[in-house]
């Protein structure tokens, strides 16, 4: 098929960026969505520009790297997938694709479509953790009782990739899917309690630092995140956050 | 709980808890709007003791101001800083794919809701107030016998009045349609009764403003 791709090019992050028109012939429906902006990519080096700097790592839809706005979409069209997992197939011959980073203060340009995400890691270093003996003479996890109730809800929040389309796809680019998920990891596992009230305060403190917006509840970054985050992990911050804010 | 109001989570909360209360009180507003349906008289008795009970008139009453001003006024704060969150826009974003347009467009029905809220509190409130604590009159009469059922026919003679009425009904429901539900959430319940909830939601959102509606209609036709 052939394609007219707008892309959004910026030198870097003190520079202006703008919309860029390319062109791509004879991309194949089987390939991934990365796989056409390799092909671009080649076209553009063969021609001596400069190739388009996009995120991407595993291509597997696990690390959580690539990060682009596609027609309007976090990780484009496709639902539960990572842009990595989206195929060509999802488009049609003659298409216009717009393609863009992700958008907030919080993540901001780095260059052409790579944003900065490291304010989820601070985020997370404020408090997603949980402390462990590691010295040897560690206990064996299966020796604390969990539900298995506890136990997939648990195992469904950590599946979150920390990839930011809940921020991309916000209206308000609010993070607080990422940061619910983070939380509810740990809230519901008891090897969590110990640190549940510092680690739910430091990690919205953080996120509030970061300039991220506040969650108006319209959904959107539940229907876009590709594991498939629920809003539950959102509402579960907000009672743990009460909760560690009544304790003091 | 220091600092947990001007937490984001606490604001949440904040703008959720004020929300509880209008919708409580919208209840209470088209039951007693509903009354009037029914019976001139017993409207009007209602009316009298609303008006002129001192608990509702110096308690009840600014309350509910506060809560008014209070959510707006925190909406417009949370609007403005969540604008701030993103510089640039998305020259392509789809929002419709992935949410309603009620959730993504609050910030405008609310502020129809307001304006409209202006205009409520012109044709009624300051009138009302003018006439019992400005002119001095709390004896609720016009000519030998209640006034209230009376004025609020007067009222919705002009079609255009009911019209703005009407379209003003209409943001209040879209703003419920997304309203109930979010205030939920925001305060932490999204559990096996959130399906069943959001049903109930729907049907609060959009039986009030139609009963609002109804009564505008009713009695502009039967004046």
């Amino acid at each position: 098929m052939n394609l007219t791709l707008k892309i959004w090019r910026q030198k870097d992050s003190k520079t202006k960026g703008q919309m860029v028109d390319y062109k791509v012939t004879d991309i194949s429906e089987h390939m991934s969505f990365l796989e056409m902006m390799d092909v671009l990519n080649e076209q553009l080096v063969n021609s001596g520009d400069e190739p388009i700097a996009f995120d991407h790592d595993c291509r597997e839809g696990i690390c959580g790297m690539c990060s682009m706005y596609i027609n309007g979409e976090a990780h484009g069209p496709d639902r539960g997938v990572t842009t990595c997992q989206l195929h060509m197939r999802m488009f049609k011959d003659g298409d216009t694709i717009t393609i863009e980073p992700w958008r907030a203060k919080a993540f901001p340009v780095i260059k052409d479509l790579v944003v900065d995400r490291m304010s989820f890691e601070r985020i997370q270093q404020a408090g997603a953790y949980i402390s462990v003996n590691t010295s040897g003479n560690t206990q064996d996890a299966n020796s604390l009782p969990i539900s298995k109730h506890a136990a997939d809800e648990a195992m469904d929040a950590a599946t979150c990739i920390g990839c930011g389309a809940c921020v991309a796809t916000c209206k308000n680019s609010s993070a607080m899917l990422f940061v619910g998920a983070k939380v509810s990891q740990y809230a519901l596992l008891p090897q969590g309690q110990v640190e549940a009230v510092d680690r739910v305060k430091n990690m919205v403190a953080q996120m509030d630092l970061e300039g991220f917006g506040n969650c108006t509840n319209t959904g959107a970054c539940e229907i876009e995140c590709p594991k498939g985050i629920s809003l539950e992990n959102i509402a579960r911050m907000n009672r743990e956050f009460l909760k560690a804010s009544l304790k003091g | 709980m220091s600092g947990f109001f001007t937490s984001s989570i606490g604001r949440k909360y904040a703008m959720a808890l004020s929300a509880f209360f209008l919708m409580f009180f919208l209840i209470m507003h088209v039951a007693l709007n509903a009354v009037s349906l029914f019976s001139e008289d017993a409207f009007n008795q209602a009316s009298h003791f609303m008006g002129t009970n001192p608990l509702i008139q110096f308690l009840m009453q600014p309350i509910l101001m506060i809560g008014v001003v209070f959510h707006f006024v925190m909406g417009f704060i949370l609007e403005a800083k969540n604008r701030s969150a993103r510089v640039v826009s998305y020259a392509k974003n789809n929002g419709a794919a992935n949410s309603t347009w009620m959730s993504r467009n609050m910030i405008y029905s609310g502020l129809f809701i307001l304006i409209f809220l202006v205009i409520h509190f012109l044709d009624f409130w300051i009138p009302e107030i003018n006439t019992k604590y400005i002119v001095g009159d709390m004896s609720g009469l016009h000519e030998g016998s209640f006034r209230y059922y009376h004025e609020l026919q007067l009222k919705f003679i002009p079609i255009w009045r009911v019209a703005l009425y009407c379209i003003g009904f209409v943001f209040l429901a879209l703003h419920l349609l997304h309203g109930f539900d979010s205030a939920f959430q925001s305060l932490g319940a999204n559990n096996k009764y959130t399906k069943g909830l959001k049903g109930f939601g729907k049907a609060y959102a959009i039986l009030i403003p139609l009963v609002f509606i109804i009564i505008a209609l009713f009695h502009h036709f039967n004046h």
